[in-house]
Formats: C-alpha cells, structure tokens, sequence
C-alpha cells in the first residue's frame, strides 16, 4: 500500500505563500478546473484555494512565537468526506491513497465539505462543483517532468524546504524518517481520520547542564586558572595512578 | 454552519407532507378496524393525497436550489451503500410514488378486496400500498434525520435526538394540517386529528427542549491546540489565508449577531409550539377551520424557524482556523 502525503514543517515555515501561489498557478489549469476567482480586482475579492497559509502567535508578549501555518487536504487515510458523498464524485485513490473529487460527478451539493473536520474543501463559485487538493496527481507521475520536478507544485516552490513530499506507509522514506525523528504529528486526532499529511513542531536545540558540571566538585578551592605544565621528568598520569 | 434556505424548505415542507400522510392513513386503518368511521376515497383520501404530493413536490423542488450543478442531480442516488444523502434521495422519490399510487387508487375507485381476517377486517389493495408509502415515510424521516446525525463532527446534530425531532416536527406539523384538512373535509374527524396533533405537539416539545438542553451542555472535543497541533493555551491568530472571506469563511458561519441568534430561539419555542397549540383549542372551541389553518401556518413559520436555528447552531470543528469572523 502506499499513501502519498506532504509533511510540512512549521520550524521552517516562514510564512511566505509561495506554496499557495505556485498552487493556484499549477491547479488552475489542471485536470479539476480552473479555480475560480469572484471580483479578483474588485471590492471583496474571493476565490478557490487548495492551499492557504494561516499565522498564529503562540504565547503573550514579549515570550511570543510567531508560527505560519499551511493547511490543504490532508489525504486522511480514513477520509470522512469520501463515504458521504451521494454521487461517488468523491473517492480515494487505491494505489497512492490520494483524495480526489471527480469535477464531473460533483453536484456540488456541499455534503462532503461539512464531513471535513478540518475545512479542506472549497466549492468553486463558478464551475459550483467542490474542490480540493490532488496533491498535484496530475504533475507528480508526469514522465516528461524531470524526476525531481515531479512532486506537487507546493514542494517544489517551497525555499525554506518546509514541505517534504512521500510515502508515509514506507518506513524508510524521507516523510516517515521526518515524522518519526522530529515529533510528527496530526490534525485534531480526536476524529480518527488518520491524516496522511503530518506536521513537525518548532523545535529548539537546548542541552541539560546541572549546576555540578559548571561547578567541578575536584576543585574544592575554587581556583579556576591553568594548571602549571609539569617538568619533563615528572612522572605522567598513567604512570601514578592506577585507573 | 450556514443555514441554507433550501434545505430549510425541504425538510419543512416534506416533514408536513409526511406527517399529513401518516394521519391520513392512521385514519384509514382505522376505519379497516372500525374504530373511526370510513371516509369517501376522493374527497378525502385522493385530495388528502394531493395535498401530499404538493408538499413533497415543493420539498423536492426546494432541495435543487441546494446543488451547484442541479442537472447532475440523478447522479446522487450511486452511493446509497454509504451515504445517507444518497438513500434520501432515493427514498423520497420512492415515497412520492407511493403516495401517488395510494391516491390514484383512492381517487379511482379501482380498489379491490384482497383479503378478509378475524372478524370481517378486510384488507384491499390501497390499504396495503398505503401500509408501503406509511414504510417509506418513516425510513424517509429516518435518513432526514441521518444526514445530519451521521455526522460525528457537528457535534450539536450528532445524536438521536436529531432523528427523534424531524419526525416528530413532522408529524406535528402535519397532523396539525390534517386537523385543519378535516375540519374542511370530513368534520367528524377534527376531534380525533387535533388530540393527537396536541399530544405529538407536547411530546416534540419535550424533545426538542431535550436537544437544546444538551447542546447547550455541550463539550466540543476539538479545540484551536489540537486544530494546529501546539500546546498553548494562548494562541492568537494574525491571518486566516485570505484577505475578504472564503468559502470556509461562508458556508460554516451563520452570520447573525449573538442577539439575533437567540432571538430566533425564542420565536421557533414560541411559535412552533404554544401558538400552534393556542390557536387549535381556540378553532376547536369556535370549529372555525380558518383558525386551524392559521395553526399550521403560524406553527410552519416556527419550524422554518426551528430548521434555521438548528444549522446555525452546528458548530462546524473548521471554525477553529477562523477564529475572527
């Protein structure tokens, strides 16, 4: 089995919507339809993403984290979208587990969208059918992409490399490795929908350091200064103790 | 989540229809049993029908406004082995066919004896096909109901309690009309429909004060910590990913001020219930069928009232990603 999935990593994020742009660039001439825009030049702008990026600060002033957060279809292994849909419209992928809407059985009826705890999912206001993200199904088995092109648009736009692209059933891939080493985790767990994206927390490198390491217990003068080198005839360490 | 009129008006309209079914053909097993007296097949089996249908038909009509892409409607019956919007959509086309039938037969006259048991109850063929539509209408109120109790997410719709009420708002709702109906059809049934539509009245009451009482009680499982993932109990969010609104920003808020809101409370416990009540012991006591109409009319206006504050009051987990709209 394999489930393809993005894992995102917030310690890297720095906001910067990349990932959102080269979406829409990529996705509004792919095989779902154009992702519609309603008054784009005009007063309330509004449109159809896949991809959006939120900011959250974390804590009060000053002892604040400022953390950008990217949220598209998660690709739950256990999607709740998919088995209320009236029409089959909505469905997961057998061979790489991607969630995808098929634009021509939607009728746009928003059934799916209220079963997506995370809020995913997006009608389009002008073709009125349901839209989501496919992981870029269209580009990632693209054969006359290079291979290192053929991930989803948001990857490779990415210039923090906060999104990392796999196979979250294999063990030993990039996105497993990610996950297992740096605290990967999941949306709103609570739903047992299994999300195959994955997030990396902020991270911070400290080491423990107890007060007896900064003070050395052998020193019991408190003198801290260099030791003398001891005369050539002086009989060495080894030679005086027996360890 | 944002109340749709078009699903408002669809389980309104079809509640009453169903209800007003079921009283119809209570009436009518009834009379197989020789409790209440027969009624004549047209002018009130067949018109009762009709009426039925007009409302089940306005429901239907009403619910294609809900679909972006209304033309591909026929497609939603595929998945009825999952969905309980699919088998909806199946089982009120099935109960629109049945209650034609059970009124074509009525309306024309074409009713033959099937079978007689115990002492002289006999059986014909529009009580049998009216004991299907009776099937129809409750497994209709059922996946009605299902829709919105399947989902573990709306927490406030996720309860037996949600099923319980669309049916019996229903009935109530059409038992009401059947009170009004009789007492221009067949008078001598008013006393029976508007006991029973007080006594369904009473009891929806109860339930649907049941539901308010638990979702005001109500423990959502997902917050903003477990929405993002970050264990903090001060999280503030700067943007939302877009500068005017999105569809997430639409279809899961109801948009109205706190005031309003509970505003619409007080006028769906009013007028879906006590006024109906009131204005029905007023035409009972005066037998002016225009007050037993009023009863359903003032009590419809509640329950489209009653439909708008229950998708209001669904608090969609997504809302957690939009904390200032």
């Amino acid at each position: 089995m394999t489930q393809l999935a993005l894992v995102i990593d917030l310690n890297v994020c720095v906001g910067c919507h990349a990932c959102v742009t080269s979406c829409k660039e990529w996705n509004t001439s792919g095989t779902a339809g154009p992702m519609g825009d309603m008054n784009p030049f005009a007063k309330d702008p509004t449109g159809t993403f896949f991809n959006r990026v939120q900011t959250f600060e974390v804590g009060e002033f000053p002892n604040t984290d400022t953390v950008h957060f990217p949220k598209s279809c998660l690709h739950c292994e256990d999607p709740p979208c998919v088995p209320v849909c009236p029409t089959g419209a909505s469905y997961k992928r057998e061979e790489d587990g991607i969630v995808l809407v098929d634009s021509e059985k939607c009728i746009g009826c928003n059934y799916c969208s209220w079963a997506c705890p995370y809020g995913a999912r997006e009608l389009d206001e002008q073709q009125k059918v349901m839209k989501k993200c496919t992981l870029c199904v269209d580009r990632i088995y693209d054969e006359s992409l290079p291979k290192s092109e053929r991930k989803p648009a948001c990857v490779n736009a990415c210039p923090t490399d906060a999104r990392l692209f796999g196979d979250v059933s294999d063990p030993n891939s990039e996105v497993s490795l990610a996950i297992r080493e740096n605290g990967g985790y999941q949306l709103m767990p609570e739903w047992g929908t299994q999300p195959a994206n994955h997030y990396l927390p902020r991270r911070k490198t400290r080491i423990t350091i107890h007060e007896d390491e900064l003070i050395r217990a052998d020193n019991p003068l408190r003198k801290e200064r260099k030791l003398p080198m001891p005369d050539a005839g002086d009989p060495t360490l080894d030679e005086t103790t027996s360890w | 989540m944002h109340p749709a009129f078009s699903v408002i008006f669809l389980t309104t309209l079809i509640g009453a229809g169903q209800g007003l079914y079921l009283a119809l053909y209570t009436v009518q097993l009834y009379s197989v049993f020789k409790v209440l007296p027969a009624q004549d097949p047209t002018h009130f089996y067949a018109l009762g029908g009709l009426i039925v249908l007009v409302f089940l038909a306005l429901g239907l009509f009403s619910s294609f406004f809900h679909l972006g892409r209304p033309e591909r409607a026929w497609r939603s019956a595929a998945r009825w082995r999952t969905s309980w919007l699919s088998r909806e959509v199946i089982a009120l086309p099935a109960f629109l066919g049945a209650v034609t039938v059970w009124g074509a037969i009525q309306f024309s006259g074409w009713n033959p004896l099937l079978f007689t048991f115990g002492d002289g109850v006999e059986v014909d063929l529009s009580l049998l096909v009216g004991a299907v539509a009776t099937l129809l209408c409750f497994t209709l109120f059922l996946f009605t109901g299902m829709i919105y109790a399947c989902i573990k997410m709306l927490q406030e719709w996720a309860t037996p309690l949600t099923v319980v009420n669309y049916t019996l708002l229903g009935l109530s709702s059409g038992w009401i009309l059947a009170t009004a109906f009789a007492s221009w059809r067949s008078p001598g049934l008013v006393q029976f429909y508007a006991g029973w539509s007080i006594f369904v009245t009473v009891v929806a009451f109860a339930t649907r004060s049941a539901s308010l009482v638990r979702n005001s009680r109500i423990k959502h499982k997902s917050t903003l910590q477990t929405a993002i993932g970050i264990r903090h109990a001060h999280i503030e969010q700067k943007a939302q990913g877009s500068m005017t609104g999105s569809f997430n920003t639409r279809e899961y808020f109801h948009g109205a001020t706190p005031r309003n809101f509970k505003y619409v409370k007080w006028v769906f416990l009013l007028l879906a219930f006590p006024a109906p009540l009131l204005l029905l012991s007023i035409g009972l006591a005066t037998n002016a069928t225009v007050l037993l109409l009023a009863a359903f009319l003032v009590q419809y206006l509640g329950l489209l009232a009653e439909r708008w504050f229950f998708f209001a009051q669904a608090n969609h987990p997504q809302n957690l990603y939009y904390q200032t709209v």
